[in-house]
């Protein structure tokens, strides 16, 4: 398991994002990890091996350089990527959830033929309903985990910039030693990329938060005003102007309900000859 | 994540590209990433391992390594490589809004399928001419950007062999020698021209869309005529 890996995993979740989450994972993918890869993990290699102190004292080196990188950069943006791309594992979840669902009320009104099912994986989930509010958590974890991580950088590393030199006094080291670290104005460089790139996935992370519930409100506030019209899901829109069903219409305006409810109310589809094996 | 995911992204965009657009994504991928992967990694590898100092006096090699190379070719490359090929994104975007709109007209209508749509290729025209033209536009500034950057940095493209250094705590001024410097001239060299080679594919590729709007439109008018 790598980052292609974990590309591999997050490519299924950017069908079901909305326009803004799909350009934060891509800006995640090319300006951070692939950034990371290709560039910081070599400027960062050697910096053990450079690390040099103005002593010969045994142990001295050694001992300077955990106090003063007690972890370094490299794994902080490793661990913070991570962290950060995983919430959007919950949504994936929930769309499988949701997908699962759908197949089993296909599979009980009679149409679980393959093509039907396939379709089931192929369109693209509405974010609404119970899967808005996963997909609002999954936004707001993100967030949270990239302002920990930035405050958890400037703690431990004040004021972002990487100093050339640092003087050391801790046991082994005789009185105060000089040790210089290597590549200090490239590192800064990259620190101050990173988190201009982590910035601005912050920014679009906030713009997708308020998108969200602007729709949601929008959406509500329509709903108010009309309501006539059908609180039928995306697939059962679908469904009933291929089949002109309302049985089905119905059906899946309550999917949150368990099935054998949604078809004791309903015995009009059974009516049809449908066998209900669940029932 | 790596170039061959770089590779695999903007594959997309090759098919909605212009003749000389596909042209240089192709001089982008063997001549330059391709280059940079297999090697100038290998040239610049061991840059500060085998930057020597005549001196002994510990942290003044480190001092003067990051007194001259404030921010590695390599990097700056693979920067700027990431930079170039970014615009591209903005054209895959834009395709794939205007599939999802054509999805939802064929919705509305008749039956459709979902490949043939995934397949069909956009005309560059209307507002995907100017979403192109801007990538385009956006590729040769930061091109050109990073090849200022290169200069100002460097102070010309050579790379010396040695350098006279006198930052603290080196003391006096202290002889520091560069490792391969002929090999680095060469690739820089190298990479410089396949960058202008890459700026004037660009140009080209924006004064053709130019001029085939403009031949256009008055053929346009005079057929209403």
């Amino acid at each position: 398991m790598n980052w292609a890996g974990l590309y591999a995993v997050l490519s299924g979740v950017n069908r079901h994002s909305t326009a803004i989450g799909r350009i934060w994972l891509s800006v995640i993918f090319i300006f951070r990890i692939m950034v990371l890869v290709v560039a910081a993990e070599s400027v960062w290699g050697d910096e053990r091996s450079a690390f040099t102190c103005n002593t010969q004292q045994p142990g001295c080196n050694s001992v300077c350089y955990d106090h003063f990188f007690p972890i370094s950069h490299v794994r902080l943006w490793a661990l913070q990527l991570i962290l950060v791309t995983t919430p959007a594992l919950l949504v994936a979840m929930h769309v499988a959830y949701q997908q699962h669902q759908e197949k089993k009320l296909l599979l009980l009104t009679g149409h679980g033929d393959p093509k039907h099912l396939e379709e089931v994986k192929k369109h693209k989930m509405r974010i609404s309903g119970a899967l808005w509010w996963t997909y609002v958590s999954s936004v707001a974890f993100r967030l949270l985990f990239e302002a920990a991580f930035m405050y958890i950088f400037y703690m431990l590393y004040p004021g972002y910039q990487m100093v050339r030199l640092v003087k050391c006094e801790a046991y082994p080291c005789p009185n105060t030693v000089d040790c210089f670290i290597s590549r200090p104005t490239e590192k800064t460089v990259f620190t101050v990329f990173m988190l201009t790139a982590s910035a601005i996935c912050i920014v679009l992370n906030l713009a997708e938060l308020v998108y969200l519930v602007v729709r949601a409100c929008a959406r509500r506030a329509h709903h108010s005003s009309n309501p006539s019209s059908a609180k039928s899901s995306f697939y059962g829109h679908k469904l009933s102007s291929e089949y002109k069903q309302n049985e089905i219409n119905q059906l899946l305006t309550e999917q949150d309900g368990s099935l054998k409810d949604m078809l004791r109310r309903n015995p009009g589809l059974q009516e049809k000859g449908d066998r209900c094996s669940a029932c | 994540m790596d170039w061959g995911s770089l590779h695999a992204v903007l594959g997309g965009v090759n098919k909605h590209s212009t003749s000389i657009g596909k042209i240089w994504l192709t001089v982008l991928f063997v001549f330059r990433i391709m280059i940079l992967v297999v090697a100038a990694e290998k040239v610049w590898g061991d840059e500060q391992q085998d930057f020597i100092c005549n001196t002994l006096q510990p942290g003044c090699k480190n001092v003067c390594y990051d007194h001259f190379f404030p921010i590695s070719h390599i990097r700056l490359w693979a920067l700027q490589l990431i930079f170039v090929s970014t615009p591209a994104l903005l054209v895959v975007m834009h395709v794939a809004y205007r599939r999802h709109e054509k999805k939802q007209q064929l919705r509305n209508g008749e039956k459709f399928d979902i490949e043939e749509l995934k397949r069909t290729r956009f005309h560059i025209r209307g507002p995907l001419w100017w979403t192109y033209t801007s990538s385009i536009f956006f590729r040769v500034l930061f091109e050109a950007v990073f090849m200022y950057a290169f200069y100002f940095m460097y102070d010309g493209y050579k790379m010396p062999r040695l350098l006279k250094c006198s930052a603290w705590p080196c003391p006096n001024t202290v002889d520091c020698f560069v490792s391969r410097p002929t090999e680095k001239t060469m690739f820089t060299v190298f990479m410089l021209v396949v960058s202008a080679v890459c700026m004037l594919l660009n140009v080209t590729e924006l004064c053709y869309l130019v001029v085939k709007v403009c031949v256009k439109e008055p053929r346009k008018t005079a057929a209403l005529k």
